[in-house]
């Protein structure tokens, strides 16, 4: 299978790659995947008082692309508010990394991890509020 | 020692120097196509640009060649794949189309191994919907054309499928899927100048399904599984490619076979030619030399430095006269005193008058030369 | 490095040899000839040309023949062992299906057997599939239950294409033999490799790859054995070749080259797997001496020398194999590494699906060098390494944390 060039930039140069602690008040966490399946990705977000996406990071186990997805989200997602970056739809990952058929799967990982690191964040934020 | 002259391209066709080049190449490559790594991927490479030089061969599309070992495995898939219950051949099949189901019907042929397009509407009936129809394109032993286009409107109209064994004749005539009108086509590198080992079936219509012969890994779309003969596909391609070339170079082989014929009749005035009123392939002749047997002629040939055919290669070595030409109504006399010459890209003009000598005083020789054939000779 | 070791290395290192086999130049160099003046069809029975075919057929076959222990009679030529698997199963489960009705195989053969066997079943025909043990390797006794009177074949492969095991033949040979029914030995992988002897193993039939063992691909072999006779129902029919249990012209160059390959590997055997196993163990003890958490797959004592199969825990095969791009390897058979499933092979030896997913095939062979093997120690340790940096599973082994206690929610 002939990865894009973009898929290969993203594998050979992955972008924040790291961990942010993970008991951080401003720090959410998505973990999807399954070890079984052939990935797991491990997305974490560092979001502002104002509800900016400051910084993120990844950890990912599974093939190039979904190395490549995952760290092309971490840049998608910085700068955005929780609202934009829950908005992105796996058909612009898939899209821009030029991800044949079989990989799409990779794409729609990526955008379930963006969004349980949202739902993660808020979580938080509202156990914090009830408090 | 090997005779100088081959005259037997239709059992198989000398290697293009091309091809040999193309496949040994090939053969240098490790390489599954199957595999994702780099070495894997030029193998997929190599195989697919193949695969559109075999199809453009024959105007089909690349998706719809399916690689096999050979015509006769090609032949067998079509019969025994296409999932119709009543299989209707020509008398003049060869015999892979005539063993690959276990009963076939026979359509019967004229005196000259056409076949019987009336005969062939009764056998059909109105309902076809079960029915698979196999016509050659061309007849390896008389080089004969079919009229597989007015075959194709019989089956088109009766439901039934046509599958056409083009392995004598693509290559040697121009070969047109579409206009042709057969939902399958068989092919094989080595009757065009490719390498033995690799062959095609070609489809219409990518939505036919087909059962396959050989199960599997997924190759070829799950139609036939084995690793690809990577080497042998090569050459086909490039066979496929320098053979739709110079089609108008083979089409004028028929100037040296028709003077052939000429000189062969001076020679042996009561020498039956057959097929020689109707549309035949350029190289082909099958031709008799009354009151001498094919083996005493290709055996006598032989000696001489001729290499001919007593009918196909793969009955040739059976005592029983031809069933193509018994289909046709010759004589045991006949079919047991005939022989086939075909000539290739490979064959000079010098090579007919060595045949032409060689049988000439064969004919001497057995008393059998009329008395134009004295002078002549 | 040598210079040529880094001329080889603009084409990366192919590290493959279960997928494909180069062809040995000196099996080319046979089979040139046979493209160009020797072109003739091997059943012209006429003339020069085809007699000339023939011979070299008939070499091929017997160069073939000797390799297994077999009679030139009992070899017929096929167009690979996928054909010859098909041949030997699907063909004498038909011929006998009056009298008999059952197959037994085993659940790690080769796709092209499991295929045949499926459809078999669909067909009428009962097929047993033997689990393996957890090494790869059938259990006698399940083997010998599995047997019965109605068992028209038993179709157990030689050497296994992922893990490289070799099945206990002889053994197998002997229970088929007692219990009356044939055994049929796929030894694509296991041909040229490891010494083979039809009689002294009671095989029946024997499929063989030309491309295998450093032949041309195009091309394979059936062994049939004719005392006591083994009959089969013909897959292809036609012009009657091979008598009558294969027909079409024989590719005369492939033929002489699987006979030269067979004749080379027969002398060179022995040698070959000495150094072979030299190699293989130089990668394996520097992969892991340098990684934790690396496992080999398959039985290390039955194993061809020219095959490891290794879960590098915590890192998945495919994103492993891009990163080793320039070492040719697989993860999985050829046929099924498109796919997205892990191996059936590995999960058959009980290998946790987790683990199977960080499997890699590393095929070693006869072009292989020292050189190679360190290059590619360093480069898997590297990649392995970088991988592992970059995995969240990795990541919490390190922490502590149980994956198996996480509750994945999967997709």
């Amino acid at each position: 299978m002939a990865y894009s060039d973009k898929v290969i930039d993203h594998y050979e140069n992955p972008r924040n790659v790291g961990t942010f602690e993970k008991g951080d008040q401003d720090v959410g966490t998505g973990l999807v995947g399954a070890p079984a399946c052939g990935d797991v990705m491990k997305l974490q977000i560092k979001v502002s008082a104002e509800g900016v996406i400051e910084d993120a990071k990844f950890k990912t186990f599974g093939c190039g692309s979904a190395i490549a997805s995952s760290s092309l989200v971490t840049e998608w997602v910085k700068g955005k508010t929780l609202e934009e970056a829950a908005a992105i739809k796996n058909t612009e990952i898939a899209q821009h990394l030029a991800l044949p058929p079989v990989k799409i799967h990779c794409s729609v990982l990526a955008e379930d991890a963006i969004k349980a690191a949202v739902a993660d964040y808020r979580k938080k934020k509202n156990s914090e509020a009830a408090e | 020692m090997r005779p100088s002259v081959y005259l037997d391209c239709n059992a198989t066709m000398p290697v293009r120097p091309q091809v040999a080049v193309a496949v040994a190449e090939a053969l240098a490559h490790p390489g599954n196509p199957s595999s994702v790594h780099r070495f894997g991927r030029l193998a997929r490479r190599r195989t697919e640009d193949a695969r559109e030089r075999v199809a453009a061969l024959v105007g089909a599309h690349p998706a719809n060649v399916v690689f096999t070992s050979g015509g006769t495995e090609a032949n067998n898939l079509a019969v025994r794949g296409c999932g119709r219950r009543r299989v209707l051949v020509s008398a003049v099949e060869h015999d892979s189309i005539l063993g690959a189901h276990a009963a076939p019907e026979i359509i019967p042929v004229d005196a000259d191994g056409v076949v019987d397009l009336e005969a062939l509407a009764a056998l059909l009936g109105d309902e076809g919907d079960d029915t698979l129809v196999s016509v050659m394109l061309a007849n390896n032993e008389t080089g004969v054309i079919q009229p597989v286009a007015a075959v194709a409107e019989l089956t088109r109209s009766r439901g039934a499928l046509l599958h056409c064994d083009a392995v004598q004749a693509a290559g040697k005539i121009s070969v047109d899927l579409a206009a042709l009108g057969a939902d399958m086509l068989s092919l094989s590198a080595h009757k065009l100048g490719g390498a033995q080992g690799a062959g095609a079936l070609v489809l219409a219509d990518e939505a036919l399904e087909l059962v396959p012969l050989l199960r599997g890994g997924g190759q070829e779309k799950y139609r036939r599984a084995g690793t690809e003969n990577v080497p042998g596909i090569v050459g086909f391609g490039v066979a496929a490619a320098i053979a739709a070339d110079e089609l108008g170079r083979t089409a004028g082989l028929s100037v040296w076979r028709d003077r052939l014929e000429r000189r062969a009749r001076e020679i042996a005035p009561a020498s039956t030619i057959f097929g020689a009123a109707r549309a035949r392939l350029p190289n082909t002749s099958c031709l008799t030399l009354p009151g001498v047997a094919s083996d005493v002629q290709v055996m006598s040939l032989d000696l001489a430095g001729v290499a001919v055919s007593a009918g196909s290669a793969c009955s040739s070595g059976k005592v029983a006269p031809s069933h193509v030409l018994r289909a046709m109504g010759a004589t045991a006399e006949q079919a047991g005193s005939a022989i086939r010459v075909s000539l290739g890209w490979g064959s000079e003009e010098g090579d007919v008058d060595r045949f032409l000598d060689a049988w000439a005083a064969l004919a001497r020789r057995t008393g059998r030369a009329g008395s134009a054939a004295a002078s002549a000779a | 490095m040598s210079a040529e070791t880094k001329k080889k290395l603009e084409r990366p290192i192919y590290l493959d040899y279960q997928a494909t086999t180069p062809t040995d130049p000196r099996v080319v160099q046979a089979m040139l000839p046979y493209f160009t003046e020797k072109f003739g069809n091997p059943h012209s029975r006429n003339h020069f040309y085809g007699w000339e075919a023939e011979e070299a057929v008939e070499k091929g076959r017997e160069q073939v023949a000797a390799l297994i222990g077999a009679d030139p009679k009992e070899v017929i030529f096929t167009s690979g062992a996928t054909e010859s698997n098909n041949l030997a199963i699907k063909g004498v489960a038909y011929f006998n299906k009056a009298r008999k009705d059952h197959v037994v195989t085993v659940a790690t053969e080769h796709k092209c057997v499991l295929d045949s066997c499926r459809h078999l079943e669909q067909e009428g025909f009962r097929v047993t599939y033997l689990p393996v043990k957890a090494n790869g390797l059938v259990d006698l006794d399940q083997l010998r239950e599995a047997v019965t009177d109605k068992t028209a074949v038993v179709s157990v492969m030689a050497v296994n294409n992922e893990i490289g095991v070799i099945q206990p033949l002889a053994e197998i040979g002997a229970i088929c033999r007692e219990k009356g029914a044939f055994f049929h030995t796929d030894a694509a992988q296991a041909a040229g490799k490891i010494p083979l002897d039809v009689n002294a193993m009671n095989i029946d039939l024997m499929s063989i790859s030309g491309h295998k063992l450093y032949g041309p691909k195009g091309i394979g072999a059936l062994y049939v054995r004719r005392r006591p006779r083994v009959r089969l129902t013909a897959l292809i029919n036609g012009g009657g070749q091979e008598r009558g249990m294969r027909s079409g012209t024989l590719p005369t160059p492939l033929c002489v080259g699987i006979g030269e390959a067979c004749a080379i590997a027969a002398e060179e055997m022995g040698a070959e797997a000495e150094r072979l196993r030299g190699l293989r163990d130089r990668l394996l003890d520097g992969v892991t001496g340098r990684l934790a958490e690396v496992y080999v797959n398959g039985d290390m004592e039955h194993r061809i020398p020219g095959n490891l199969n290794i879960s590098f825990a915590y890192v998945e095969g495919e994103g492993l194999m891009m990163g080793i791009k320039d070492l040719a390897v697989s993860s999985g058979s050829a046929c099924t590494s498109a796919s997205l499933e892990p191996s059936y092979v590995l999960r058959a030896l009980g290998v946790d699906v987790e683990l199977a997913h960080t499997s890699l095939r590393l095929g070693l062979g006869r072009f292989t060098t020292v050189e190679e093997i360190d290059y590619a120690v360093d480069h898997i340790v590297e990649a392995v390494t970088r991988l592992r940096e970059m995995s969240p599973l990795w990541e919490m082994v390190q922490e502590g944390i149980d994956i198996k206690s996480i509750e994945w929610a999967g997709h």
